[in-house]
């Protein structure tokens, strides 16, 4: 297992440095230099200069990789181009906001899709999983946005439970920065939900049809205790697959619901800065979300060797 | 009075008769084999008496164990019955365990689920099962999960599963067909003991005739859901009533005479082969340890001669072959067909390879269900410079279909229309198009019910005669080997023990190896004249 979880870490930082190359070279190449968009058309070719120097733009671009990723490794992540303040801040900032709103909608989702995806597998065919089937049709092809304005229509304007956008902020008290992340949970975990579901009850479905679930029933295990004792565990290794994914989709996906409601977001923060050319913060906040990715896919690849015996005596 | 006693049986599922008024009594410490091809029903009557049928299934009649009627039991009440007054072991070892479960758990499953005892009563009752099928703690620890423990070891763990409770009565489902004929030997003997010692009734269903004749007190001949002859198995051996019986019985020890071989000249070369696989470390900085799954193998196989390969699994046939049709590079050694190398650099030599087709096991695996038969069996084209095309290539076609006893007109029909033994003809029809020098029969038989099998057996034959075959015949199942080939391979851990004229190293056997083969292998019995 020690084995197993040292070569995934080994993985991870070849990964991690193998992205952060390319996300570097990928920024340099595009085109236009961010000096001479700051001071416009006009500047003095000293002027343009000194702020070159001051933003680092002077030396070469091996030697600016290196600044980027050293200064990353040590939590300094530049200085904005177009706000002056330390990048590290503000990503730190709308971290607090994104973070927990994607570990929020992820675990909605996952308290939705578990059981509805268990019992439309258990009665398979039979009405229950006809409904649970149809709902979650639904839940995919309905966009979030959608679901959001309807929360805000019925929860917010006509119930007023809940404000319709902004964010309280976690200084007024754990439950009141939740209780504000409420909607736009709701509004992500909907789809991705309705997607898990289906995948849970797949997934089931092949495990039911295994060998060793007869073999189960031939012990004297009833249906229902099949099920749970041999066949959710064994349906866990596509379920982790998919809430992998769905969690980096949540961390930088979610530009459109934080539009909706309002929310000062890192999806918001990539938008504005990708408008604004302001680079060193797009590469920042890239770099993060790549390292959020990989992390997660090592998570999940420990959790499949908790899962399944097979995966830690293999290479 | 009968432990388990079965009368007027019927059975349909979605309105398909499935069972047809069948009859069956098995006594305590008594073993009722129950035999017959595939479709005759034999899996579904051991599923009917353990209530876990299908959906849609409605079973009628009588089916009593120990007096109490199993189809008036509610579905609890056939819980609390199973496992614990009747177990069940199956076919496929390999997948009958949960895999991320250890065999620990899963014997104590069974009595914690019937019994209320602490888990550590529960646990040593476990490991005394363990023991008792073979698996001591010591040995094979109680943590370990299924897939770290071979086919043998497995099914014994799933006969631990079974009688952890002492059943009255035990179920076995094909308990040997998946594995090799040594640790079908222990396994048999493993159950016969059980039955003795703990006075249980055992069931068993079985395809194979041999293993019915050596183990069973009483056999029931099934076929197309209804018992045809059933008696006292020494009885029924010596007066055969139904000719259906008899024909099962003889087409189990079908046997064939090969033309005669012509003078040998060498075709394939195989000359010090060897194939190793690395394994992954033990631990991190452990240097990997090796498989040799072929370890230094050399053999000639002349033109127009029948030459087997025999040996359990894991003995490097499966290499070996690979190895042949150049699907595997070796790391030492060299193999040629007609002077010609397999592999040229890193490469297959595609010049050798047109000469070479395969026959596998799995007639229902080896063909991609969404083309037709004409398509099917003219794949090997691609590998010639000029294939032919038009009316040629037609005939080509109408040709190979009679050759294996089908008919031209079927090459427009999809392969879900044809039966196991007409989709291994179609299968040989596949391998012959291009005339190939030599042909691989990779278990080519194994799979068929033994009528079926007898026929493909005859076609080689034939096809033997009309093309003058060369082939290469892979098998497990050494009564066939024995009488399709002219001489014969024994492979052991990667390396050819023996090899001779096949009927010499049968009777005489030189080596070890071969001779717990041989005697591990269950033999038909002689059959009587039936009085009809």
């Amino acid at each position: 297992m020690l084995r197993y979880a040292l070569k995934r870490l080994l993985s991870l930082i070849l990964s991690l440095a193998v992205a952060s190359v390319v996300i570097f070279a990928v920024i340099e190449i595009a085109p236009g230099d961010p000096a001479s968009f700051m001071l416009g058309v006009n500047a003095q070719a000293d002027t343009l200069a000194a702020l070159r120097a001051e933003l680092g733009l002077d030396v070469s671009k091996v030697e600016r990789y290196f600044n980027w990723v050293g200064g990353m490794l040590v939590g300094d992540f530049g200085t904005s181009y177009t706000y002056r303040t330390p990048v590290s801040q503000m990503i730190t900032d709308r971290l607090w906001v994104s973070l927990p709103l994607a570990l929020y909608a992820l675990t909605l989702s996952t308290l939705i899709a578990f059981p509805a995806g268990i019992y439309a597998a258990a009665r398979r065919g039979k009405p229950g999983d006809l409904a649970v089937m149809g709902a979650t049709q639904l839940g995919i092809a309905v966009p979030n946005f959608w679901f959001a304005m309807m929360l805000v229509l019925i929860f917010a304007i006509n119930l007023r439970w809940f404000n319709a956008g902004g964010f309280a902020g976690w200084e007024n008290g754990f439950w009141t920065g939740l209780h504000s992340l409420t909607l736009p949970a709701i509004a992500l975990a909907l789809p991705q939900a309705a997607i898990l579901a289906r995948v849970m009850r797949s997934a089931l479905l092949d495990i039911l049809a295994e060998d060793f679930m007869r073999t189960a029933r031939a012990k004297g295990l009833s249906r229902r205790q099949a099920l749970w004792r041999h066949g959710v565990r064994n349906a866990l290794i596509p379920v982790l697959t998919i809430i992998g994914l769905q969690f980096s989709f949540l961390l930088a996906g979610s530009i459109i619901i934080e539009q909706v409601f309002y929310l000062p977001g890192l999806g918001r923060l990539v938008f504005q800065a990708i408008s604004a050319r302001d680079l060193i913060v797009v590469e920042s906040v890239v770099m993060l979300l790549v390292f959020a990715v990989i992390m997660v896919n090592f998570l999940v690849d420990l959790a499949y060797a908790a899962v399944d015996p097979r995966l830690r005596s293999r290479t | 009075m009968s432990l388990l006693e079965i009368k007027d049986l019927s059975l349909t599922i979605h309105g398909t008769q499935i069972l047809k008024r069948i009859n069956l009594s098995l006594a305590p410490g008594k073993i009722v084999a129950v035999t017959g091809e595939s479709g005759s029903g034999k899996s579904m009557t051991a599923l009917a008496v353990m209530q876990l049928l299908p959906n849609g299934a409605d079973a009628e009649g009588l089916l009593q164990l120990d007096g109490q009627n199993l189809l008036n039991q509610s579905e609890a009440e056939m819980c609390a019955l199973r496992g614990a007054a009747i177990g069940m072991v199956f076919q496929e070892p390999m997948t009958a365990l949960n895999p991320v479960k250890t065999i620990g758990d899963q014997v104590m499953e069974t009595i914690l689920i019937h019994r209320a005892v602490p888990p550590a009563q529960a646990r040593a009752r476990a490991e005394e099962v363990l023991a008792r099928v073979g698996l001591p703690t010591d040995r094979f620890p109680m943590t370990r999960f299924p897939h770290e423990l071979s086919g043998g070891q497995r099914q014994r763990v799933v006969i631990a599963m079974a009688i952890a409770l002492r059943p009255r009565l035990l179920i076995a489902d094909e308990p040997t067909t998946a594995l090799d004929v040594t640790t079908q030997a222990q396994i048999l003997d493993l159950l016969k003991g059980l039955v003795t010692e703990y006075g249980m009734g055992l069931l068993m269903i079985t395809h194979d005739l041999a293993v019915v004749a050596g183990m069973a007190d009483q056999i029931v001949v099934m076929r197309h859901g209804e018992v045809v002859e059933t008696g006292a198995t020494e009885h029924l051996l010596r007066h055969m009533q139904h000719p259906y019986t008899r024909m099962l019985f003889e087409a189990s020890g079908h046997q064939v005479n090969l033309p005669v071989a012509p003078e040998p000249r060498p075709l394939l070369e195989v000359e010090n082969v060897v194939r190793d696989y690395r394994l992954p470390r033990k631990r991190l900085f452990d240097a990997p340890g090796h498989h040799l799954a072929v370890d230094q193998v050399s053999f000639t196989l002349n033109r127009g001669e029948r030459l087997g390969l025999v040996g359990e699994s894991g003995c490097g046939k499966s290499t070996l072959t690979r190895a042949i049709l150049g699907l595997e590079e070796v790391q030492q050694g060299r193999i040629s067909l007609d002077g010609q190398p397999v592999f040229t650099g890193h490469k297959p030599n595609l010049a050798v390879r047109r000469k070479m087709q395969v026959v596998f096991q799995d007639p229902y695996g080896s063909f991609n269900p969404r083309h037709r038969v004409a398509r099917l069996i003219t794949e090997p084209f691609h590998l010639l410079e000029t294939p032919p095309t038009g009316s040629e290539r037609q005939d080509r076609i109408a040709e190979l279909l009679t050759a294996v006893g089908l008919s031209p007109d079927d090459s427009s029909r999809y392969i879900h229309e044809f039966s196991g033994g007409q989709r291994q003809r179609i299968a040989i029809a596949r391998a012959l198009i291009i005339q190939p020098e030599l042909i691989l029969f990779d278990e080519a038989v194994s799979a068929l019910d033994v009528s079926v099998r007898a026929q493909i057996l005859d076609l080689l034959v034939e096809l033997c005669e009309t093309y003058d075959l060369t082939y290469l015949f892979i098998s497990h199942d050494l009564s066939v080997v024995r009488t399709i080939t002219d001489r014969v391979l024994v492979m052991q851990a990667g390396k050819i023990v023996e090899q001779g004229e096949t009927e010499q190293v049968f009777t005489q056997p030189q080596h070890p190896s071969t001779r717990t083969l041989i005697d591990a292998a269950p033999s038909l019995p002689e059959i009587g004249q039936g009085a009809a």
